[in-house]
């Protein structure tokens, strides 16, 4: 019984919106708590220097100080977090002995206010030994280099060298070799809403409550938990109704969990730390800065037949969890949108004198792509064929799919031809290359880039592992590592209103519209009938270790669950009007909320079911559960773990995008001015359009920013040069670009609703386009992207260099 | 980020403000719109002991015409300019640089006396009052002075102003007839202070140039006037020629440095772009306006 | 530590007072003395504007002024906003059908921002409404929805007068 989909596809309003839009949203820093005290971290400003001592006394004489949280509190009542590698990284919640990069918290005054907190940190006397840093990974390797962590013995967290296939011989068979090198800088989407904890400690249940606006993945709440040496159940950690944004980026605030759990600890008072934007571009999180060698060997005729890499990712001064994730999240789809079989990638992930990083929308894909979407544009530029036709030529066809790639992802559904001419046909694009061929005529500089990307989305949180060694994993006795699951509930009430309960810690994705349009549809009623909740608590909600809304879950794996949910209460509805009526399942319809006697009209509605259940209990029939309400619990069956070859499908849905941009660069500033982006996306069904669209331009412009923007930038010494807003350039409005957007659906054989995720989107092609127009329109000039973000400085440096040379 | 402790004075007059500054020796800071000190001061950047607010002093506060000049208050916010009709008629070039201060909800506070006195190397009022040859007018318990802007700007956020002195007066000459002019920045980012800006004011007569002023700024620790591209244009006119060479010339004049956003041989060449557009676009104005 | 000093304005059309300490931030006073936590903290240095009200009409960074500044002014935040009978403001209800807004964190400073560009220039072109807006950074929406909402706003606007 297939429900008919009335509400499912439509771009409905959201409900969330009216709270947000009249102030009434409720975030971490609005909440009120009794007894409730504020942190400040003090925090280093070395890149790297080791701690001879720390003087608190005058600090904490000053009126209004609590108490003051040290590296010897950490050392005392902590452990090291689990890390995702082998190498033997003891990362605390706070320096220890030593500081690895500027911005690490050396110490938490606790007051009764904000300001007074600031105060004492200014009184807080540290005796630093300053050592020499590094902040280059190529660099860092060297065996001179300064060493961060002297237990581990080189800078050098995890390294693995993976091959596919025979890639030596397909190139010794090549008849054209192609060679690069890339750099892909440091940065991150920081969210307007910065990181918060508020985190208090029951003396007599020993219960560590956590307030904290995280999205998990919930793995890191066993991790803090761990570190804290509290057991699981005796850490609640619950999420705000409203979260500002994250973009992967409040991952990273399971060490302040810790932090400002320990302090609530020692204090015995509830502490607030809300972080400061200075504080978030120095030490939240961002994705990692990435120098990478990539070789391609193809044929003459534009056939791909191999790829070598190697990449040295940056995650600043300790590895934390779930890095390495920046080298191993995509390994699933290492082969992007393309055909060929072999491949040998050397990942090598290194501890620098820099913050630390993880998840960044698109996490590790706008690397990945970059370079992919490079060097399908240098091949075709060497062998002088139209990128497009290359492209063409090694597209994974629509026949083949489920297609397995030499990596171990298994591709769900696709078209990619289907969608990349449909990009080309929305932008023109022979119109664009004949407006090139004007331009370059008159002396312009108008360039045109193509970029695809296959869009995973919904992590098996076993791809992790393949930082371990396979012969690690092999042993007896390892636990292997897989899965990606979401919770729903659904239920009626005595009154036979229906409320869906989810537990997925949105950050403005608009989770309780879709999930009411599911709903709707399920149970055939209006989306306005239904109230949905959404509100993540450990101590009361099913979850598991992959829950969280991050690597784009929600649109495929949240909505399974909520819809299996609904389905689930539909069949006992049904079940139980058929005993009611007195007929078999078969002869009962449910449509329009209500139950339907297949011949004699008898009709039980929603609320005539809801009232019997609730209030005659009696009626129920034997055999079946009292209360209506239904738990689904969805999980991916192809979330496997590595295997010993290290194929892993490291995600469970694969969107597709195809991507056009036209650029034009004044040949006097080397300002870029884009003129026209087309993107088109295959997300499988979509439920509700507006969100998918506001979806696509927000992950846009988070590739925008990167590709052309935003750097967290050091200098050799590892000071950190963006510190605030006013360095670090966040686009505006005004640099923001219109796109033409489309869509093919391809609906995903392994999804409830044949819907895929599609929250990173454009994020990670952004840069890969902007890079290959910019490259496009200096053709005549030779000058060739390499490395991001393209400023005017620095292009204007790549541009002057190549005419000096003509 | 929260501000450090500090004593707070509203004085209610500029007499009164001195007699305050008078007594803190030096260690008092004056808030006018507080667009920049106030994020020092979240940044703990500054710690002054006290702050002496003058938004409370309407004296301060004033867009008058006096011997050929407009004068503003020190206290004049950047939204009153951006909106005043006598500014936009005696000197529209201050609306255009005006436009570029930030965004209009920072120019609700921020004020140009604020701008000038915080002196930061690529803010538009400095280029400005230093393009046009304005003047500063300094008050002080013992008296009042003029300052030119050679002389005020010292270097990167430092000015002339003494302990114990107060910027109180703007002064830029009203725009002289047959007159074009241009304000040609580039910013990475809209509102952003400029990599590089250049402000220029052509008056032509009779086919003449008879006078020419060009500033740049954001190319060192303060605005400069290129005295030197003055004299080619008021020897040679506003030519297509001419303004080649004077756009040449402005590249040498200059010494930037490098910083995140762009490197020093960047900006002297945007110097050079940015001139050749400011007086292309000057000079064609005039020409519509003769 | 200097004295506190008693502060009293009028906020969403009611007089409200308190007494601070003199380094307090207006931001700080209107969400933690007040309770009005509509108004958001982004940056505490004036790029972000999330903090952003009214301030006797006008758009201003409520994080860079104090809340002593505010004694016998006239504020308006985002709970303001709407009517009494709690109709949207037309910038509201256009956020809402042009799906302005996704977190809705950056909303608040934004609908303020709004509301003063139109009214300095109630027919923004799409280019004017760019520059204006550029006064408040969104990392959600790409900003799309947010123009076209307020295009639209401005239409209603001044249809309607
Ligand atoms: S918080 Fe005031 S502008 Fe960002
Ligand atoms: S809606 Fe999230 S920052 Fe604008």
């Amino acid at each position: 019984m297939a429900a008919t989909q009335k509400w499912v596809g439509q771009p409905l309003k959201r409900t969330e919106d009216p709270r947000l839009l009249v102030g009434d949203g409720v975030f971490i820093a609005d909440q009120l708590f009794p007894n409730l005290h504020h942190a400040a971290i003090l925090r280093s400003p070395h890149a790297h220097a080791r701690i001879r001592s720390i003087d608190a006394s005058a600090a904490l004489r000053l009126p209004g100080v609590v108490g003051i949280v040290t590296g010897q509190d950490a050392a005392k009542m902590t452990r090291p977090f689990a890390v995702g590698v082998r190498a033997p990284v003891k990362y605390y919640c706070m320096a220890v002995d030593k500081v690895r990069f500027v911005g690490e918290p050396v110490a938490v005054v606790v007051a009764t206010n904000r300001y007074l907190a600031e105060d004492a940190l200014d009184l807080i006397q540290v005796d630093y030994e300053p050592l020499s840093a590094v902040v280059d990974p190529e660099r860092a390797l060297a065996a001179d280099a300064p060493l961060l962590h002297e237990e581990v013995g080189s800078n050098l967290a995890c390294h693995r060298h993976i091959v596919y296939g025979d890639p030596d011989a397909a190139f010794a068979d090549a008849e054209v070799v192609i060679s690069e090198r890339f750099v892909f800088p440091k940065y991150g989407s920081t969210p307007i809403e910065t990181y918060g904890v508020v985190a208090s400690f029951d003396r007599t249940s020993d219960v560590l409550t956590i307030h904290a606006n995280f999205m998990g993945p919930f793995i890191l709440h066993p991790i803090t938990a761990r570190a804290l040496n509290l057991p699981e159940n005796k850490l609640r950690l619950v999420v705000p109704p409203d979260i500002g944004g994250s973009f992967g980026i409040k991952t990273g605030i399971f060490p302040y969990m810790s932090l400002v759990g320990l302090a609530a600890m020692k204090t015995g008072v509830t502490v607030k730390w809300i972080e400061d934007r200075r504080e978030h571009l120095l030490a939240s999180s961002s994705g990692t800065d990435r120098i990478a060698y990539r070789e391609l060997a193809a044929r003459r005729d534009g056939t791909i037949l191999a790829m070598r890499t190697r990449w040295y990712d940056n995650v600043g001064g300790y590895i934390r969890t779930p890095e390495p994730g920046c080298s191993f999240r995509p390994i699933g789809n290492w082969f992007g949108a393309y055909r060929f079989q072999h491949l040998e990638a050397d990942a090598n992930v290194v501890m620098t004198n820099k913050s630390l990083t993880g998840p960044n929308r698109g996490y590790a894909c706008g690397h990945l792509y970059f370079e992919i979407e490079r060097m399908v544009d240098l091949l075709a530029e060497k062998i002088g064929m139209d990128p497009a036709e290359v492209r063409r030529r090694n597209f994974i066809q629509p026949g083949e799919f489920p297609y397995r790639t030499p990596s171990g992802g298994l591709y769900d559904s696709g078209d990619y031809p289907a969608a990349f001419e449909k990009a080309l046909e929305l932008a023109d694009y022979a119109g664009l290359r004949r407006s090139q061929e004007q331009a370059r005529a008159d002396g312009r500089l108008f360039g045109v880039g193509l970029a695809v990307a296959v869009d995973p989305s919904v992590s098996n949180m076993g791809y992790i592992t393949v930082a371990l060694d396979p012969e690690i994993r092999g042993r007896p006795g390892y636990l292997p590592k897989s899965g990606a699951l979401e919770a729903a509930t659904v239920k009626v009430d005595p009154l036979g209103r229906i409320i869906g309960v989810l537990g997925s810690a949105p950050q403005g994705q608009g989770h309780r519209t879709v999930v009411a349009q599911i709903i709707a549809d399920e149970l055939g009623i209006a989306p306005d009938d239904i109230t949905i909740v959404d509100e993540m608590d450990t101590f009361t909600r099913v979850w598991g270790i992959s829950s969280g809304t991050y690597s784009s879950r929600f649109g495929s794996v949240g909505t399974s669950a909520a819809a299996l949910a609904a389905r689930r209460l539909r069949d006992k509805l049904v079940r139980f009007a058929s005993y009611l009526m007195e007929v078999p399942p078969e002869s009962v319809v449910w449509s329009e909320g209500g139950a339907h006697h297949a011949n004699n009209g008898q009709v039980l509605t929603l609320k005539d079911l809801a009232g019997r259940a609730h209030w005659d209990v009696e009626s129920i029939p034997p055999g079946m559960e009292a209360g209506l309400e239904a738990t689904a619990v969805f999980a991916f069956p192809e979330a496997k773990a590595p295997d010993l070859q290290d194929r892993v499908n490291s995600s469970n849905t694969y969107g597709f995008i195809a991507e056009v941009m036209a650029v034009e660069i004044d040949p006097d500033t080397a300002a870029i001015k884009i003129l026209k982006y087309v993107t088109v996306h295959d997300a499988g069904e979509i439920i509700n359009p507006a969100i998918v669209e506001g979806q696509i331009y927000g992950g846009a412009l988070h590739g925008l920013g990167g590709a052309l923007y935003e750097e967290l930038a050091y200098d050799e010494q590892g000071q950190a040069l963006a510190g605030s807003f006013m360095d670090y350039l966040v686009p505006t409005a005004h640099e923001a670009v219109k796109i033409d957007i489309a869509h093919v659906v391809s609906p995903s054989p392994f999804t409830t609703l044949g819907a895929k995720g599609l929250g990173e989107s454009s994020s990670m092609t952004v840069p890969a386009v902007l890079a290959n127009a910019v490259t496009d329109a200096l053709k005549p000039l030779g000058v060739h992207i390499r490395e991001l973000p393209i400023t005017p400085s620095r292009l204007w440096h790549l541009m002057e260099s190549a005419r000096s040379k003509r | 980020m929260k501000p450090p402790p500090f004593e707070y004075h509203d004085p209610k007059t500029v007499d009164e403000t001195l007699a305050i500054l008078g007594r803190y020796g030096g260690e008092a800071r004056l808030l006018a719109g507080g667009q920049s000190l106030m994020a020092l001061l979240n940044f703990r950047l500054a710690s002054p002991a006290a702050l002496v607010d003058l938004n409370p002093v309407p004296e301060l506060s004033y867009i008058r015409e006096e011997g050929g000049q407009l004068r503003f208050g020190a206290m004049t916010r950047q939204r009153q300019i951006e909106f005043s009709p006598l500014v936009a008629s005696r000197l529209p070039l201050m609306i255009e640089a005006t436009r570029m201060v930030g965004h209009l909800p920072t120019r609700t506070r921020g004020t140009i006396g604020g701008s000038i006195a915080h002196a930061d190397p690529a803010a538009e009022y400095p280029a400005l009052v230093t393009a046009l040859d304005g003047e500063m007018v300094l008050r002080s318990a013992s008296g009042t002075r003029v300052v030119k802007p050679a002389d005020f700007f010292k270097g990167f956020f430092t000015t002339a102003i003494a302990p114990g002195e107060m910027l109180v007066e703007v002064r830029i000459p009203v725009t002289p007839a047959h007159s074009g002019w241009a304000f040609e920045e580039f910013s990475r980012r809209h509102g952003d202070f400029a990599i590089v800006e250049i402000v220029t004011m052509l008056t032509v007569d009779n086919g003449r140039c008879t006078r020419a002023r060009v500033a740049a700024s954001g190319v060192g620790g303060a605005p400069v006037r290129l005295r030197p591209v003055e004299e080619i244009l008021e020897r040679d006119g506003v030519g297509e020629r001419a303004i080649g060479e004077a756009s040449a010339r402005a590249a040498e004049l200059v010494d930037p440095t490098s910083d995140l956003h762009a490197s020093a041989d960047y900006r002297r060449h945007l110097t050079r772009v940015l001139t050749r557009r400011a007086l292309t676009r000057a000079a064609l104005q005039v020409r519509g306006n003769n | 530590m200097a004295e506190p000093r008693k502060v009293s304005f009028k906020i969403n059309g009611a007089v409200r007072e308190g007494t601070t300490e003199p380094r307090k931030l207006l931001v700080d006073f209107i969400r933690d003395d007040l309770g009005l936590t509509g108004t958001h903290i982004g940056c505490e240095h004036g790029i972000c504007g999330a903090c952003t009200i009214l301030f006797n009409g006008e758009a201003a960074r409520s994080c860079l002024m104090l809340a002593v500044q505010a004694d016998g002014a006239e504020i308006t935040t985002v709970e303001g906003l709407a009517a009494p009978d709690g109709t949207l403001h037309p910038l509201q209800q256009a956020f809402w059908e042009h799906h302005a807004l996704q977190c809705g964190f950056c909303t608040p400073g934004m609908l303020m921002a709004a509301c003063d560009l139109l009214r300095v220039n109630p027919s923004p072109t799409e280019e004017e409404i760019r520059t204006g807006l550029s006064a408040v950074l969104c990392r959600c929406t790409g900003y799309q929805g947010i123009v076209d909402a307020v295009k639209a706003a401005a239409d209603r606007m001044r249809s309607s007068n």
